[in-house]
C-alpha cells in the first residue's frame, strides 16, 4: 500500500472542507475522485500528498514515497524567465534525453525551449503531465490533468496515464470530470461531496443511487452512440502522425467517445 | 589601496550588488518588494537600538530584520489585516519608532542622512570584511537552497507535494534577505535598499531565458550601477544611495526600450542540447 487516509478531514475557515475520508492507493492502480465543484476533491488529493494536514483522522504514507503532482492551477507569471525544459527540472535533476523522452510522450517536444508564460492552457497541461512523469513517481496525483486539452489529445493523455501506471507500477490518484473516461480506465472510483458518497468499482458506482443523484440519471448515457474511426492523427505542430495510420486497430477502443455525427452520416 | 575611501566604497558596493542580484530576483518572482521594504525600514530601528545599547550596528540591524521578518510571517498566518496593510503598518511604524528613539538620544550625534541615503565615507575596512565574508556566506547558502527555494517560488504546493521541503528554504531565504539589508544599509541607505534589490533584477528580466541567467545578469547590472552611481556621487557631490539607484534605473529604462535586438530569441531557436546548463546526474 502506498498511502491511506483513515477517517481524515480538513477544517478551514470554520467549516469542514471534507470529513470522514477513508481511502487507500495501491501500486499500479488508478483511483479516481469524482464529485461536483466544491466537493473537496482537490482538498482530498492535497491531504493525500501531505500538502494539507488532516485536522482529524489518520494519514499514512509509505516511507520515501516519491510523489508527483499535477496541480489544478499553477500560475507562472511573466517576471519568471522559465523555459519548459528548465521547468522539467523544477524538483529533480534530469538529463536532456530524459526531458526529451518525457516531452515526446505528451507530444510537446517542439515546446522544449518555449517560455512557460507563453504556453496555451492545453500545452501547459501537457508540460505539467510530462514533468510529473519524468520523475518516475511511485504515486502520481493528477488534478484535472486534461483541462483545456483538445479532444484527441485528451484521449491520448488518458491512454498515456494508463500506460505509465503499468510501466512504473505507480499508484494514480486522478481527479476528473470526464465520467466516460473515468469509468473505462479506473480501478476504483470515489464519489465525493464533502464526504464519501459512494466508492467501489466503476460499474458498482455507476449503478448506485448516490451516483445518480449527484450526476443525474443520464450522466453516462449516450456512451454507446459515440463510436467512429479516424484514419490518421495530427501531431501538435500540425503534421500528420504517420505512425498513427498503421495502428488503426488501437483506435477502436480509444474512439469510444468520439463524435457520433459522422458515423450517423456514413451509415 | 583600501586606504582610499572611494575604493572602499566601490569594493563594498560591488560586494553588496553581487548578493543583491540573485536575492532581488527572488524578491521580484515572489512579489516580495513591499516585504523587503518593510525589513529595510525596520533597519533604522536596529540602528537606534545599536546606538542605545552600544552594539555593532550591522549585527543589530541584522537581528532586528530577522525578528521583524519572523513577526511578519506569524502575523500573516493569523491574518486579521490584509498583508499589504500589515506590511505598510510595520514598515512605517518601525521607521517612525526608529527616528523617535534616535531623536531622544541627544547624547549621540547621528548622521541621519547617512543612514537614510547611504554614506560612502562611512565604510570602514571592518565593514568591507563584513560585506565580503557575509556576502560569500549568503551566496553559498543561497546556492544550497536554490532548487527547493525556486521550486517553492513556482508553486509552494507542488514543492511540498514532491518533498523538497520549501518551508526550510523559505526561512533561510528570509534570513539571507535580512543579512543583505544589514550589510547594504551603509552603502545605499535604509530607504533605498529595496531599490538595489529589485531594480537590477527587473532590468535583467528582458535579457534572461532562465532564472539562473536572470540572477547573473542582475549581478552584472548591479555591479555597473554601483560603479556608475558611486562615481557620479563623487563627481557631482550627490548622496551615494540615490546615485546608485538612479544608475540602476537608467539600466532598467534601457531594458524596456523597444529595441528589437534586445529580446531573448528563444522561440526561434531549434532545440539544442545545452549540456553545460543541465545536470548530468539522473534522478
Amino acid at each position: 500500500m502506498l498511502l491511506s487516509l483513515e477517517n481524515a478531514g480538513v477544517y478551514k475557515s470554520e467549516r469542514w472542507l471534507v470529513r470522514g475520508i477513508s481511502m487507500h492507493v495501491e501500486p499500479g492502480e488508478i483511483v479516481t475522485l469524482i464529485g461536483p465543484n466544491g466537493s473537496g476533491k482537490s482538498t482530498t488529493a492535497k491531504m493525500a500528498l501531505g500538502v494539507l494536514k488532516a485536522d482529524e483522522g489518520k494519514t499514512y504514507r509509505r516511507q520515501d514515497l516519491k510523489a508527483s503532482y499535477v496541480p489544478q492551477k499553477l500560475d507562472v507569471n511573466w517576471t519568471l524567465p522559465l523555459s519548459v525544459s528548465r521547468f522539467m527540472r523544477l524538483t529533480n535533476k534530469a538529463s536532456y534525453s530524459e526531458i526529451e523522452t518525457a516531452l515526446s510522450s505528451t507530444q510537446i517536444l517542439h515546446l522544449a525551449q518555449k517560455q512557460m508564460s507563453q504556453l496555451s492552457g492545453g500545452e501547459f497541461q501537457r508540460v505539467l503531465l510530462a514533468r510529473a512523469i519524468l520523475r518516475s513517481p511511485d504515486f502520481l496525483v493528477l488534478d484535472e490533468p486534461v483541462q483545456g486539452v483538445d479532444f484527441n489529445g485528451e484521449v491520448a493523455l488518458y491512454r498515456l496515464i494508463d500506460d505509465i501506471r503499468h510501466k512504473l507500477n505507480c499508484g494514480v490518484l486522478l481527479i476528473s470530470h470526464d465520467l466516460h473516461v473515468v469509468m473505462s480506465t479506473t480501478d476504483r472510483v470515489i464519489c465525493l461531496n464533502g464526504h464519501i458518497c459512494c466508492s467501489g468499482t466503476p460499474a458498482n458506482v455507476a449503478s448506485s443511487n448516490e451516483f445518480k443523484s449527484l450526476f443525474g440519471e443520464h450522466a453516462l448515457s449516450g456512451l454507446s452512440l459515440y463510436k467512429h474511426r479516424h484514419d490518421h492523427e495530427h501531431l501538435l505542430d500540425g503534421q500528420i502522425d504517420q505512425s498513427s495510420k498503421s495502428k488503426s486497430n488501437l483506435k477502436q477502443n480509444k474512439s469510444e467517445k468520439n463524435h457520433a455525427l459522422r458515423k450517423a452520416k456514413n451509415a | 589601496m583600501l586606504d582610499d575611501f572611494f575604493i572602499r566604497a566601490i569594493v563594498g558596493g560591488i560586494g553588496v550588488a553581487v548578493v543583491a542580484g540573485p536575492l532581488g530576483c527572488f524578491v521580484i518572482w515572489r512579489r516580495l518588494a513591499y516585504f523587503g521594504d518593510t525589513l529595510s525600514h525596520s533597519a533604522l530601528l536596529g540602528v537606534a537600538l545599536a546606538l542605545l545599547l552600544e552594539l555593532n550596528i550591522t549585527f543589530t540591524v541584522f537581528c532586528i530584520s530577522v525578528v521583524v521578518a519572523m513577526l511578519l510571517m506569524l502575523l500573516q498566518r493569523r491574518a486579521s489585516l490584509s498583508s499589504d496593510a500589515l506590511l505598510g503598518l510595520l514598515a512605517h511604524s518601525a521607521l517612525a519608532v526608529g527616528l523617535v528613539v534616535l531623536a531622544f538620544m541627544t547624547w549621540v550625534r547621528v548622521d541621519l542622512m547617512g543612514f537614510l541615503f547611504g554614506d560612502i565615507l562611512a565604510i570602514t575596512r571592518a565593514d568591507l570584511m563584513m560585506i565580503w565574508f557575509g556576502g560569500v556566506a549568503v551566496l553559498i547558502a543561497l546556492i544550497k537552497i536554490w532548487r527547493p527555494l525556486f521550486a517553492a517560488t513556482v508553486s509552494y504546493e507542488l514543492a511540498t507535494a514532491e518533498g523538497t521541503r520549501p518551508d526550510f528554504a523559505n526561512i533561510v531565504f528570509t534570513v539571507l534577505l535580512a543579512a543583505v539589508i544589514a550589510v547594504s544599509m551603509k552603502i545605499v541607505g535604509v530607504l533605498l535598499i529595496t531599490a538595489l534589490l529589485i531594480i537590477p533584477a527587473a532590468a535583467a528580466r528582458r535579457f534572461s531565458k532562465s532564472p539562473e541567467q536572470m540572477a547573473l545578469i542582475a549581478i552584472i547590472i548591479g555591479v555597473f550601477s554601483v560603479w556608475l552611481g558611486l562615481s557620479g556621487s563623487l563627481e557631482f557631490d550627490t548622496p551615494a544611495g540615490p546615485s546608485i539607484v538612479v544608475a540602476a534605473l537608467s539600466f532598467f529604462i534601457l531594458s524596456i526600450l523597444p529595441l528589437p535586438n534586445l529580446k531573448p530569441r528563444n522561440q526561434f531557436q531549434k532545440i539544442e542540447p545545452a549540456k553545460t546548463e543541465l545536470d548530468s546526474e539522473t534522478p
